[in-house]
């Protein structure tokens, strides 16, 4: 248990850093666990499982700054899926589905699922619903894998415009997801 | 997309985060509203003419540390709240200790009063302005710390916008102090913590619509 936390934390930080190979093992471990964790409380609607899964690791991306080294992480992941799964309950207006023990942070990495269902809310499709001064350093960066300076030599911007807008893309697709769920 | 496709997507290309950078946004957020605060309390309240002399009393300083007291505890809570799976449950005692203390304090001077002096203790010459003018100077105070906030993940909403709210009443009641003539731990322990709760009040209302991600 607490040597899985070890491993995912420093995986975590290493991607703070700026290490994205790191990260990217720490995104594809946590996916397991969110999967596992989520399917567990969403037993009434398994449907909507794989697309709270993304909304969820979208809300970890687009909140990796919060997190302190010096906090445990299960709490901090166990609030944020929770945060992420009481807001679509509520969206739904069942929060009476929510009958399972929701204060079990130090459980949240005992759990893992890999058998991905399929997403009903296709991302791409949302993607394209951003502006495009988002949506492009969006698809250039993170989709094809051009490096800042390549997206902002295509796209005429500045490297830290596209920074600034992939980032603030990435919170607009968070709020599109939770428009459309 | 299927979800590897989209994780692939999220960690290709990210680079460091600066995970100071929210600190700091709360550092400007605190010390930019209390400036804001104290002038707009300077230039539309004035500050007190007597302060100098209400300086030398000790009661001025019981005062200035009460709403010293009850800031610390809501910029506490506000940065308690802010973080997801941060520890939250001292949140609220410590936010309520200075007002015990202060209302301990009432009890004692209430009691050792002469009872035709009661009512003026805890009316003092300006209980029908103060919570008002609180609520008042804490609008600046409250709108910095909620800009703040929006680039953290409070993950209770109702509390966390609460929780900003006492912050700036408390910091709206700091400035306050300056321009107020009242002294008696009577008035302080109603009218003070009610002008601070007003800002509470509308901060648990608008925390879920402000502060959602």
């Amino acid at each position: 248990m607490t040597e899985a936390e070890d491993r995912l934390r420093d995986l975590l930080v290493r991607g703070q850093a700026g290490d994205a190979a790191a990260y990217r093992v720490f995104l594809k471990e946590l996916t397991a666990h969110l999967r596992a964790f989520l399917r567990r409380r969403l037993s009434g609607l398994p449907d909507e499982v794989e697309d709270l899964v993304q909304e969820a690791l979208l809300a970890v991306h687009n909140q990796r700054h919060t997190y302190d080294a010096g906090q445990p992480l299960t709490a901090w992941l166990h609030a944020i899926a929770r945060y992420k799964l009481v807001d679509l309950l509520r969206r739904r207006a069942r929060s009476d589905a929510l009958n399972d023990s929701l204060d079990d942070a130090v459980e949240f990495l005992a759990a893992a699922d890999s058998d991905a269902a399929d997403a009903r809310r296709d991302v791409a499709k949302l993607l394209d619903t951003l502006p495009d001064r988002q949506r492009l350093p969006i698809v250039h960066m993170k989709l094809t894998g051009l490096s800042v300076a390549e997206t902002a030599r295509l796209t005429g911007m500045s490297e830290s415009a596209v920074k600034v807008n992939v980032h603030r893309g990435l919170k607009a697709l968070a709020a599109q997801m939770r428009k459309e769920a | 997309m299927k979800t590897d496709e989209f994780v692939s997507l999220l960690a290709t290309g990210t680079d460091a985060v600066d995970t100071r950078a929210p600190t700091r946004r709360y550092v400007a957020a605190i010390a930019g509203g209390t400036v804001v605060a104290t002038v707009l309390m300077a230039l539309w309240l004035d500050v007190r003419p007597t302060l100098a002399r209400d300086a030398t009393l000790p009661m001025f300083w019981v005062k200035e540390l009460f709403c010293v007291a009850l800031a610390a505890a809501g910029v506490f809570a506000v940065a308690r709240l802010s973080r997801p799976g941060a520890a939250v449950g001292r949140v609220e005692p410590l936010a309520g200790a200075p007002v015990l203390a202060m209302w301990l304090l009432a009890v004692v001077v209430l009691a050792v009063a002469e009872p035709e002096d009661r009512t003026d203790l805890i009316r003092g010459v300006s209980w029908t302005e103060c919570p008002y003018n609180i609520a008042i100077l804490s609008v600046p105070v409250f709108a910095a710390i909620v800009w703040a906030m929006r680039s953290f993940a409070p993950t209770h909403l109702r509390r966390a916008g609460a929780a900003a709210g006492f912050a700036a009443g408390a910091i709206g009641a700091l400035a306050y102090s300056l321009h107020c003539p009242e002294l008696d731990a009577p008035f302080l322990a109603l009218w003070y913590v009610a002008g601070i709760l007003i800002p509470t009040a509308v901060g648990a209302v608008v925390g879920p619509r402000l502060l959602r991600w």
